[in-house]
């Protein structure tokens, strides 16, 4: 229990906590919304369907240390798109560009979790509006429902359940995340995976209480926000199905 | 289909009701076929088209950013000089693939190494996922569903956390630092996913054929072999391909358990990013994306022709 005390008074400790939230809802949320998006984008696609679904799902197979580094040449300060905007006269040098890693605020990490598991999101929406979307979505509109209503009534009905349990799988990997901020994420705060590797590599052993602490707690964040997330989940789902 | 009956329909926004509609820049096709006819049959052509081409210029613009972060990892691979702002390399050349490749980098002894691992985990959680799976989509059992939510465990566990609990133990083991350690805390993420994805393969299948063959006269081998085996292949190759890909892109588990003794491609490639050499990182990169790319196609194109196949003998 003392590490668990000494945890609590530690002044990077909160930050850290913030920060891994942030990062985990914000990825989330993104990937979900966006994934959704492109589902409906790519479920009416008419022209090359199965090189564009294809092509969708190119980097699900890409592992994230990966991901982190193309990111890192994409975004850095000197990277693709910094040359891009300055070719276009936008900028003078890398430093007038903005600095979208190592920043407060994970940009890069959430860009690429977002990056990551929008085609997961997507993929897992696109196989249930095949399944089950296009019957009922042309019945309404025979009933007289406009697009909206179609989406509000129908598609987004349908699609939740499954989604939600993309959700969860994406939120339990952005908390969880390691080496995405260790390559893109600021040094201070760290997010909770790398305090605690930074604790338990310590030249001072003592620190490997508090390690196996912030293992333990970032483990049951992680649990309890799922399971009474998908406890509200269901029951909004319900809602939005009424 | 209640909801249409119960409640007062929301009035709808004129904003997000069309997104694939409202922004078209470029709409020549449907334009195109505009000029010819009169008013009516033009704007029937007008919105044809843009069923037809509005979703596919989405799509064209959401591959672009999702593939665009490989494009600077093609391009600076191949680059000898490559200074901000230029889009191109100046300098082209083999440099950091000949480096990467040649004998001093560590490349194929990560990559052989990576693929021992992978391999070891999926062929370990395939002999746990097969007989879990069948038995948790076949049979109810008391304590069912809280058997399926401790399998969920470990997807939710963050990597570090595993690493860091098993490490200690597998120090007084003597696991710490060698490959089968490494195999054994890979097999904590990619197990679960296994199982669960072998579950549903044997939900789906149509296991009362295997009665029917017993009833037939058919041995429990010839049964497992020719009937079984055929209605749960290609779902347990995805299932398998699912557990090499977690293996392939674990990081926090062998930086922790390997103890840096056990390099692997995801080691290799940190090590280098956080080196400097920009073309050679992107060239280890593309080393470590390659086979993962390589399997997904392959998978796909395999089991496609298999769908295809069944399909046409029926």
């Amino acid at each position: 229990m003392a590490a668990y005390r000494r945890l609590f008074a530690d002044p990077e400790f909160w930050p850290s906590v913030a920060l891994t939230a942030h990062v985990a809802v914000t990825s989330t949320v993104l990937s979900v919304v966006l994934g959704i998006a492109a589902a409906l984008v790519l479920h009416r696609v008419v022209i090359g369907r199965r090189t564009v679904t294809a092509l969708f799902q190119l980097n699900l197979p890409i592992p994230h240390v990966i991901g982190a580094v193309a990111v890192l040449l994409l975004l850095g300060q000197s990277g693709f798109v910094s040359r891009l905007v300055a070719s276009l006269g936008w900028t003078a040098s890398p430093a007038d560009f903005p600095a979208l890693l190592f920043d407060r605020y994970a940009l890069g990490v959430i860009i690429q979790y977002v990056w990551k598991e929008v085609p997961f999101v997507g993929v897992v929406a696109l196989a249930i509006l095949r399944d089950t979307g296009r019957d009922l979505e042309a019945a309404a509109a025979t009933l007289g429902a406009t697009a909206w209503q179609r989406f509000r009534y129908v598609t987004l009905p349908v699609l939740l359940p499954g989604v939600l349990s993309t959700a969860i799988i994406v939120f339990a990997f952005a908390f969880g995340t390691f080496e995405v901020p260790l390559l893109l994420g600021a040094s201070y705060p760290a997010v909770l995976p790398v305090l605690a590797h930074q604790r338990y590599t310590d030249v001072d052993l003592a620190s490997r209480p508090e390690a196996m602490a912030l293992a333990v707690l970032t483990t049951l964040i992680v649990v309890a926000v799922v399971l009474t997330g998908a406890a509200l989940a269901r029951r909004a789902i319900r809602q939005v199905g009424t | 289909m209640s909801a249409l009956g119960t409640r007062p329909l929301l009035p709808s926004p004129p904003g997000p009701d069309r997104p694939p509609a409202g922004a078209q820049p470029a709409r020549g096709p449907g334009s195109g076929l505009a000029s010819g006819g009169g008013a009516a049959p033009a704007r029937a052509a007008d919105t044809e088209g843009r069923r037809r081409y509005g979703p596919t210029l989405w799509a064209v613009l959401l591959l672009t950013l999702l593939l665009l972060p490989f494009l600077p990892l093609v391009l600076a691979s191949f680059s000898q000089a490559y200074f901000h702002p230029q889009l191109l390399p100046q300098t082209w050349s083999l440099r950091a693939w000949a480096l990467v490749l040649g004998p001093g980098a560590g490349t194929w002894a990560a990559l052989r190494d990576s693929v021992v691992v992978a391999v070891a985990v999926t062929g370990v959680s395939l002999l746990v996922a097969i007989p879990a799976g069948r038995v948790l989509a076949t049979r109810g059992f008391r304590g069912r569903r809280a058997v399926e939510l401790v399998l969920l465990l470990p997807v939710l566990v963050p990597g570090i956390a595993v690493a860091i609990g098993l490490h200690v133990t597998f120090l007084r083991l003597g696991l710490a630092g060698s490959l089968p350690g490494v195999v054994l805390v890979h097999l904590v993420p990619a197990t679960p996913y296994v199982v669960l994805l072998s579950a549903g393969v044997f939900a789906n299948a149509d296991l009362g054929l295997e009665a029917q063959a017993r009833t037939l006269g058919a041995s429990p081998w010839q049964v497992a072999w020719s009937v079984t085996r055929p209605l749960v292949a290609p779902g347990l190759a995805v299932a398998a391909l699912f557990g090499f890909l977690v293996s392939w892109g674990q990081y926090a588990t062998t930086l922790v358990v390997g103890g840096g003794q056990v390099v692997t491609l995801p080691m290799l490639l940190f090590a280098s990013a956080a080196g400097g050499d920009v073309a050679v990182t992107a060239a280890t990169a593309l080393v470590h994306a390659l086979p993962a790319l390589v399997l997904v196609v392959v998978m796909a194109r395999v089991l496609g022709r298999g769908a295809a196949t069944a399909k046409g003998a029926r």
